[in-house]
């Protein structure tokens, strides 16, 4: 009884200290190799140096400054924390318990107005196993399930701190291939005739409205929010519509700010042919903000894409046709789309395809630079595919994504090689803040070191 | 032409008999008994291709069997592996010699649950065949009349992740969802010919969240675990009659479940249960027992660090990913140190992948596993943990005297590395199988494309 309420003691105590949230701390880490997210290459014997939660320097012949706490470096590496688009992190428990899960609402009245940031969980055990993993930021998308539209995605940190939802209405996102087909009622002619009304639909909305012709307000639309003011105004407004309009009033609304370019819109599609008619969007409406997600067939028409000055957020490694829309998968895409000049992140991640692995991902990418006739990416370009570039396509690369001075002190300490399968982190910053690295799994794994009762049972070791 | 097919014939019913006799096969009943039945109606017509006698020089070298030769030497001829060993071991003359050093050398690597081919690429519901999922019990169906062979993902498995062999099973939705088959991962136009000769057969069973949500979405039984087992034993009761009855003579009406759980009961095919929770395997190890079977491997047994003394107890594999995680309730409690804590334990450890993806990486779940045990003081070897991916598979799948390690007269099941496979910077650059070069990452003709593929963009790309 004492030992093991001693013992518990112990890990009560410990527990609070890694889990209370401080503020952030002013640290430097030397004599670790450095990464720094942006594309160029590891860093030998570097040193970060971080203050009031902002990178202010890091690289080789970086001095550290009084009065900050060093933690030596030594043998390890030390890299901007994971950055994964797209996701579902925070939107589920457990995948396949229905109703943990919030990733899609297949009986909804509501389409593009749905806004994931209502529903994300910041204590999700997949947002807390992601973090021990070393992801720190991401963009969670809905699933889409009635309609071509998921609704609006979030941008995302994975901090212990609660305040999770750095970026509410983020980007809009829709589905145009195969699946967006089955979603528009059987084909991919009804989806693009419904995703051009939409958004025809949007852009007569907001000129009735006009520029003051409505009340003012960022009011909710019954629980759903406005995607930016001006659609919460226009939401709220008693403007007419035409009488054969198909979107609800709040999916109208929502769009408003897609339609004139202030919200990204996030295309999932796959085959060639899709690509190019995703990039003629932009004939029609000038405005859109595109962003390609998927993108197995990219390499075919990297030229054109990167021409659009599109970004795309690819599967890693996808090389198999699971689908007609993917025929032409290959692990080369990413290289060859990055080579033609295309912006490539690697993300679009959800379920068990968890963000954790992206640096797997990664990492197989640079093995294809050693494959005859494969084309891959360095170690910078792997590895700023999963840190700095997914932050850019987000719109947030100037304040995370990379260990650039000024950036958001979102550091992992890793014990080798990121990139490497037998690496892990070791500790975890965002904001520069320490978070705790304990999760369900980690206490499962102390638990049975060794699988055998002892005095009393397992239920008592905690 | 009749002559020579006759005699083909002759030559394969002579073959089946003699891998059926290698399998343990019944003895022979009275005289006035019908014929006895054929165990092996779909045979294998595999046969190696051409290779040349080749000596791998230089290369770090893991046998599979949890060895490690430096500089090694490694021999191939006839298809089988004739020698390894250290830079002493004479070359002799006539071996095409590959100068590897620098780079790897390990055994075929090993799949023990794939559904390439039953749930093939594309997944298109016209080749969805994975799942008689009509029954709870389908121990009459055979994974082998569901294999697609131009499944494209038999070729990424050699080319990215070194498969030379691969058991695919039937899916988990029924508690006996029938046989497995064990393939060389040799592209074929038939099943038959990718069956890997002398191969003892698998039944795949199943236990938790899959049978029940299937089965109680139906309205029937079993709706709940305790209906799992209810029915399994059941089955397992009427297996056992009919087994009696055979036995003594008076089995007049063939039953194809029956005779694949008489051939469990039999000790001649094995069981591969997919089974996630630790409470649950071991209600499976008991219902063996109370049967009298054994269970050879449990499936994506994700609790298995919590009972890894029981497995050590039953000679029970535990085959599972490295990381999978969270996915549906049963997998709620996976963790990446799993495989480590079971190797602890002085348990049979297998990296499986159950995905198309993951069998192209089955070295590099391994990897992970290795360092999530080391991160937690577990210190494995390389060279213990190749063995995950090669002759672990192949003694829970009964091929172990085959293939699974570079012991000399097994199949020249080879592949070499450009690098360590349990980095991530490594892939194969060539794979033999029976010692025939099939993939070769330096010859963009010596890599396998599908039917399917022909003719469509992408044909023949790196992948």
């Amino acid at each position: 009884m004492s030992r093991f309420s001693r013992i518990a003691a112990l890990l009560a105590a410990s527990l609070v200290s890694t889990s209370a949230i401080a503020a952030p701390t002013d640290f430097a880490i030397t004599n670790a190799t450095v990464v720094l997210g942006d594309g160029s290459a590891p860093i030998p014997e570097g040193t970060v140096v971080v203050r009031s939660g902002k990178v202010v320097a890091a690289g080789a012949n970086v001095s550290v400054p009084a009065g900050v706490s060093v933690i030596d470096g030594s043998g390890k590496w030390v890299s901007p924390g994971m950055v994964v688009a797209v996701t579902d992190l925070g939107l589920l428990d457990v995948g396949a318990v229905e109703n943990s899960n919030d990733s899609g609402a297949r009986k909804s009245p509501f389409s593009a107005a749905l806004d994931v940031s209502a529903a994300i969980d910041p204590e999700a055990m997949p947002i807390r196993v992601s973090r021990t993993g070393g992801v720190t930021r991401t963009a969670v998308a809905p699933s889409a399930e009635s309609s071509i539209f998921a609704g609006q995605g979030a941008y995302v940190d994975l901090a212990a701190s609660g305040n999770t939802i750095d970026r509410p209405r983020a980007f809009q996102y829709v589905e145009l291939g195969e699946r967006g087909g089955r979603l528009a009622g059987g084909s991919r002619v009804s989806a693009q005739a419904i995703l051009r009304n939409a958004l025809r639909e949007a852009r007569d909305f907001a000129r009735r409205a006009g520029p003051t012709g409505a009340r003012r307000g960022t009011a909710t639309v019954g629980s759903v929010q406005p995607a930016s003011p001006e659609a919460g105004r226009i939401a709220e407004s008693d403007v007419a519509r035409g009488t054969d309009v198909q979107l609800t009033r709040a999916d109208a609304a929502a769009l408003v700010p897609v339609v004139n370019g202030t919200q990204p819109l996030f295309v999932h599609v796959e085959r060639m042919a899709d690509l190019r008619q995703t990039l003629a969007l932009s004939h029609e409406f000038p405005a859109l903000r595109l962003v390609i997600v998927g993108a197995a067939e990219g390499w075919r028409v990297a030229d054109e894409i990167a021409a659009a000055h599109v970004p795309v957020i690819a599967s890693g490694i996808t090389d198999l046709p699971g689908a007609f829309e993917t025929m032409a998968a290959t692990q080369s895409n990413i290289g060859r789309m990055v080579r033609a000049g295309v912006r490539v992140a690697i993300g679009n991640m959800f379920d068990n395809d968890q963000p954790r692995y992206a640096r797997q991902y990664a990492g197989n990418l640079v093995a294809l630079t050693r494959l005859p006739g494969a084309t891959g990416l360095t170690w910078g370009q792997a590895f700023a595919a999963i840190s700095s570039v997914p932050a850019e396509i987000m719109g947030e690369g100037a304040h995370f994504g990379s260990l650039l001075p000024g950036h958001a002190a979102d550091v992992v300490v890793w014990d080798g090689d990121p990139l490497e399968l037998g690496s892990g982190a070791e500790r975890v910053f965002i904001d520069g803040v320490e978070q705790p690295l304990d999760n369900h799994q980690t206490r499962l794994r102390t638990r049975y070191r060794h699988p055998q009762e002892g005095a009393l049972p397992k239920a008592y070791e905690w | 032409m009749q002559l020579i097919s006759k005699l083909t014939g002759t030559a394969i019913a002579a073959l089946g008999l003699m891998l059926a006799t290698q399998a343990g096969a019944a003895k022979s009943k009275g005289n006035d008994k019908p014929a006895a039945i054929n165990e092996n109606p779909y045979p294998s017509t595999y046969h190696p291709y051409a290779g040349e006698p080749t000596a791998i020089v230089g290369a770090t070298v893991f046998d599979g069997a949890g060895a490690r030769i430096d500089n090694g030497t490694v021999l191939v001829s006839g298809g089988k592996i004739e020698r390894i060993g250290d830079a002493s071991l004479a070359i002799p003359a006539g071996y095409r010699k590959i100068d590897a050093g620098g780079k790897f050398v390990t055994p075929g690597i090993i799949d023990i649950h794939s559904h390439l081919g039953v749930y093939p690429s594309p997944a298109v519901e016209a080749n969805s065949d994975g799942n008689e999922a009509t029954s709870p019990t389908t121990p009459d169906v055979w994974a082998e009349h569901s294999v697609w062979p131009q499944d494209p993902g038999f070729s990424r498995a050699m080319a990215n992740g070194g498969i030379t062999s691969l058991n695919i099973l039937p899916g988990s939705a029924n508690l006996m969802g029938g046989r497995s088959v064990m393939l060389k991962n040799v592209p074929g136009r038939t099943v038959q010919s990718m069956k890997f000769p002398g191969a003892p057969y698998s039944l795949k069973m199943a236990c938790g969240e899959n049978p029940k949500r299937v089965y109680g979405s139906k309205g029937r039984e079993p709706s709940t675990r305790m209906g799992n087992m209810a029915v399994d034993r059941a089955t397992w009761i009427k297996a056992s009659e009919y087994r009696r009855k055979r036995d003594a003579g008076k089995q007049e009406t063939r039953d194809l479940g029956m005779e694949t759980l008489a051939g469990v009961l039999d000790g001649k095919i094995l069981i591969q249960n997919h089974c996630y929770r630790a409470d649950e395997m071991a209600q499976v190890l008991d219902m063996a027992k109370e049967f009298g079977y054994k269970v050879s491997a449990f499936h994506h047994a994700v609790e298995s660090y919590k009972i890894g003394d029981l497995l050590k107890a039953s000679d029970t594999c535990a085959a599972i990913w490295a990381d999978w995680w969270g996915f549906k309730m049963e997998a709620y409690d996976g963790i990446p140190e799993n495989a480590a804590l079971v190797y602890d334990a002085g348990a049979c450890v297998i990296i499986h992948s159950d995905d198309e993806y993951g069998i192209q990486r089955l070295n590099q779940e391994a990897a992970k596993a290795q360092g999530s045990g080391r991160r937690m003081g577990i210190v494995i070897p390389d060279e213990q943990v190749i063995r995950w991916i090669t002759l672990n598979p192949a003694h829970a799948l009964g091929i172990e005297a085959q293939t699974g390690s570079l012991s000399p007269g097994k199949m020249g099941d080879v592949v070499l590395w450009n690098g360590n496979p349990l980095s991530v910077y490594a892939r194969p650059e060539k794979v033999w199988v029976d010692g025939a070069l099939l993939y070769d990452a330096n010859d963009p003709k010596r890599r396998p494309v599908s039917d399917f593929e022909l003719g469509q963009p992408g044909e023949g790309d790196v992948k």
